[in-house]
């Protein structure tokens, strides 16, 4: 199940009913148990045998094991609240595996969970690991095994977006399930909503190693990362600022006029962004691959990626504001992601205003940490280099996020230096641009010139974005120039 | 740029009292909207509403389709936007003859690209009248077997000073009990009413004020604006229809089975089961121009019960009818008729009988063109 209408109903049906009658403590109970059982019953069906089961359990697994790392140093032994979530968490996980013996009109799972035993099994086999490990975990300095789990994350990740290696995984999977491994594919692992669990479990290690992360109880921490608005398409909240929220819910009003209208109002702009904008757009008059191939009229492909890039942009912000239209009806107010990013008059204020949340992800821990670090080193590096070399990693790793591929590397590497020519030119053109001030019809008339290369720079980069093979993009855009 | 804030602003601060006013009034203006559509009932204006011949080209033949995705194209009923998206809309040249060639999947091209199209290769002949004016043909054919449907379509397209009109027919198109079955007819019964013989036919009910408005006619409203949004589709690519690699063939052996729609075994065919009446109507909906009425060609089997049956949509016995009774009225009342039966080797036939190749699209427009020559004025 995707975040199509029916499940955007059933989410605002939900929210209505937990303004109604929850109230405290009940209300960060509901919403914790929500956000587990809509980690199953959002994940669509995959052709994997039992793989959207175990996927899903293995996303609540991993966030349990990110809690488990991230506990403060002097934290212990697990508080009454901890047990109390721990055991709600293995309780539901057990409860979504009795499906199994539910009608398949009445399972909230996408197909028909494994026998208990096998579900048992993916719960023992973590503890198993990490009992096995822990000789080497105690010995270990803590700073070591908050690396490790992020080392962890990212090796996932790189075989989820890694074709010939997920392809690898699911045939091996297939091959124990008694399934034929030469049907394997990538769509056997569409693991859903892992891309933004694992933005937040590294957020939470990293922050943890710099002792930046607030303590976070078991029943929080999990509800920060698998949140169900925000779960499939983000945006990626900060742990600090969401427990501001989660420690408010239970004073929260009822059914307040105000919190209720304005995510309703934020739910119904997203809806029409999503299926009435985006969706009209995506029939026809956006650019797809068959488009590509197809199209023999280069104005009619112009026309086609202008298309695609509103398309996108529509389609995305669309989901995010349903999410934090949700998340306002239940008393939690997600971070912006999109602030009109296609007016912006240069790239640098594009990144600051489309998918916020990953571009300030990827500042603190990819470009913010890479810098210090090149600062650091003796010889040092010239500041140019080391903005060059930041911007281009921040970017690259913003797009191998999207699938590790040559198109989503290109792709970063296009916006890395596109922020890097504007750096060097916002550097070298400060004096002249402040003296833009005084001429208000030349002003008005280079922010005109700036937003077209800036909104013209963004649309040709995402022909690196969406065409699957780097020689269907290349052929692409030079067609594009009528070559 | 100072752009209004987001409508969830204006409900930050919002009382129970707001809400409740700004939902009275937002119920109430879609309630007044939603009488308005159903009284003024806009569709033929709104289709009439179109980019093709403006910032599209204009489409070679009907918008159908079944897969919008794949085929850059979509089935919807409103007939003004149909033709207004036809490349039949633009002014027509001093020097263009206008021949329209109307009929079901054959005349649209099933499985066909526009160029291969029967229109298509007749324009590749290069055509002229006596006169020397170019001819031109413009495919409305539309992947429907029914008469009444040809004549809803003629109806419309005669509003664009054709001078000649090429009408292939088979028998299936003339089987009364299903004149009416596609919903293109079950959405415009008022034009389908006109033609139709019996106004008092039970599938021709009045629609209802809900059906007429905006909640009714959602899907049709959101058709008219997917037809626009496929024109780029179309513009870029000239693709209108998903044709597969392998086209799968029409049966070679055949069932021992006599039957022919409703009747199970061999009857005398009449008015009662052959809408022999509506092809009349077409081409009295014609007026002066020149009809020529064609009896399209067909896959003849010679496999397994091909003694019972030509092809997996005929008996013998009926098709022998057809045929007899067809020609009878063609002369009884002075019709132009062409009997292309058989004129079409079975080889070039593709996934039913009467769907054709490219070769097999040359060889009937090699037939067609001189005599189409010949009758336009």
């Amino acid at each position: 199940m995707g975040l199509g209408l029916e499940t955007i109903l059933i989410f605002v049906a939900f929210a209505l009913l937990y303004a109604g009658l929850a109230r405290g403590r009940a209300r960060n109970w509901l919403l914790f148990v929500a956000s587990i059982v809509a980690v199953y019953w959002l994940q669509p069906w995959l052709p994997l045998r039992y793989a959207d089961f175990i996927l899903p359990t293995l996303t609540l697994v991993l966030t349990a094991g990110g809690w488990w790392a991230t506990r403060e140093a002097g934290q212990r032994a697990l508080t009454g609240e901890d047990w109390r979530a721990l055991g709600a968490l293995l309780g539901l996980i057990l409860l979504m595996g009795m499906n199994r013996f539910l009608a398949p009109d009445w399972r909230l799972t996408p197909s028909r969970p494994p026998a208990p035993i096998i579900v048992l099994a993916v719960l023992g086999l973590p503890l198993l690991i990490v009992a096995a490990l822990r000789p080497l975990l105690r010995r270990a300095r803590r700073q070591t095994v908050l690396t490790g789990g992020i080392l962890a994350i990212v090796a996932i990740f790189a075989v989820l977006k890694t074709p010939a290696l997920s392809v690898a995984v699911a045939a091996w999977w297939r091959s124990l399930v008694g399934q034929n491994p030469s049907l394997a594919s990538p769509v056997d692992l569409r693991w859903l909503g892992f891309s933004y669990v694992s933005f937040r479990i590294i957020h939470t290690l990293r922050d943890r190693q710099t002792g930046l992360l607030p303590k976070l109880g078991l029943q929080e921490y999990v509800t920060y990362v698998i949140f169900f608005p925000a779960f499939i398409a983000g945006p990626i909240d900060r742990a600090e600022r969401f427990q501001k929220d989660w420690l408010g819910l239970a004073q929260l009003r009822g059914l307040d006029a105000a919190r209720l209208s304005e995510g309703g109002a934020r739910i119904l702009t997203g809806m029409f962004k999503k299926f009435v904008i985006a969706d009209s757009l995506a029939l026809g008059m956006a650019l797809t691959p068959d488009l590509a191939r197809q199209s023999h009229s280069t104005l009619a492909l112009w026309g086609l990626l202008y298309g695609y890039a509103f398309r996108l942009y529509f389609d995305f912000a669309g989901y995010t504001d349903i999410a934090i239209g949700v998340g306002i009806m239940l008393g939690v107010r997600l971070p912006e992601n999109f602030k009109r990013p296609y007016l912006k008059t240069n790239i640098t204020t594009f990144w600051q205003s489309w998918h916020i949340t990953l571009s300030d992800w990827a500042r603190f821990y990819i470009f913010s940490p890479l810098s210090r670090n090149l600062l650091r080193r003796k010889p040092r590096p010239s500041t140019t280099l080391i903005v060059f070399i930041g911007l281009m990693a921040t970017m690259l790793a913003i797009g191998l996020w999207h699938g590790i591929g040559w198109t989503f590397a290109i792709w970063g590497a296009w916006h890395g230096l596109g922020l890097f020519i504007h750096k060097r030119w916002s550097d070298r053109t400060r004096k002249w641009h402040r003296n833009l001030g005084k001429r208000p019809w030349r002003k008005r008339a280079w922010t005109l010139v700036a937003w077209a290369i800036t909104f013209q720079f963004v649309v040709l980069g995402w022909v690196w974005f969406m065409l699957p093979t780097p020689g269907l993009a290349a052929r692409t855009f030079l067609r594009l120039f009528g070559w | 740029m100072n752009l209004p804030p987001p409508l969830s602003d204006f409900f930050r601060a919002a009382t129970w009292r707001v809400v409740s006013r700004v939902l009275l009034k937002a119920a109430l203006i879609f309630l007044m909207l939603n009488l308005l559509l159903a009284w003024i009932f806009p569709m033929a204006a709104l289709g009439r509403v179109s980019l093709y011949n403006h910032l599209w080209p204009g489409r070679l033949r009907l918008p159908y389709g079944e897969d919008p995705a794949k085929d850059y194209n979509l089935s919807l009923y409103n007939i003004p936007a149909m033709f207004h998206s036809h490349v039949l809309m633009r002014p027509k040249a001093d020097d263009e003859s206008r021949v329209l060639v109307i009929g079901d999947s054959a005349s649209w091209g099933w499985f066909l690209q526009n160029k291969d199209t029967l229109s298509g290769r007749l324009n590749a002949g290069g055509y002229r009248t006596a006169s020397g004016k170019r001819l031109v043909f413009y495919n409305l054919g539309y992947p429907v077997m029914s008469l009444t449907k040809d004549i809803v379509l003629l109806d419309e397209a005669m509003h664009y000073q054709p001078d000649m009109v090429l009408w292939p027919v088979t028998l299936e198109s003339f089987a009364r009990a299903r004149q009416l079955d596609h919903p293109l007819l079950q959405n415009n019964l008022g034009r389908a009413r006109q033609y139709s013989m019996d106004p008092t036919d039970e599938r021709l009910p009045k629609p209802s004020i809900f059906a007429r408005s905006i909640v009714g006619q959602r899907r049709e409203l959101a058709n008219l604006m997917r037809l626009q949004t496929l024109g780029l589709a179309w513009a870029a690519t000239g693709i209108d229809q998903d044709i597969p690699a392998d086209i799968p063939l029409r049966k070679t052996d055949l069932a021992d089975d006599l039957s022919w729609k409703d009747l199970a075994k061999p009857t005398p065919l009449d008015d009662e089961l052959l809408a022999m009446d509506v092809l009349a109507a077409g081409v009295a909906r014609a007026g002066g121009i020149p009809v020529l009425i064609v009896n399209e060609p067909m896959f003849i089997s010679h496999g397994k019960n091909s003694d019972l049956r030509y092809n997996s949509f005929y008996p013998r016995w009926a098709y022998d009818q057809y045929r007899r009774l067809l020609a009878r009225a063609a002369q009884t009342n002075g019709w132009k008729y062409l009997d292309l039966w058989d004129a079409i080797p079975p080889e070039q036939f593709t996934d039913t009988p009467v769907h054709l190749t490219p070769a097999g699209e040359q060889m009937l427009a090699d037939k067609l063109g001189p005599v189409v020559q010949r009758a336009v004025r």
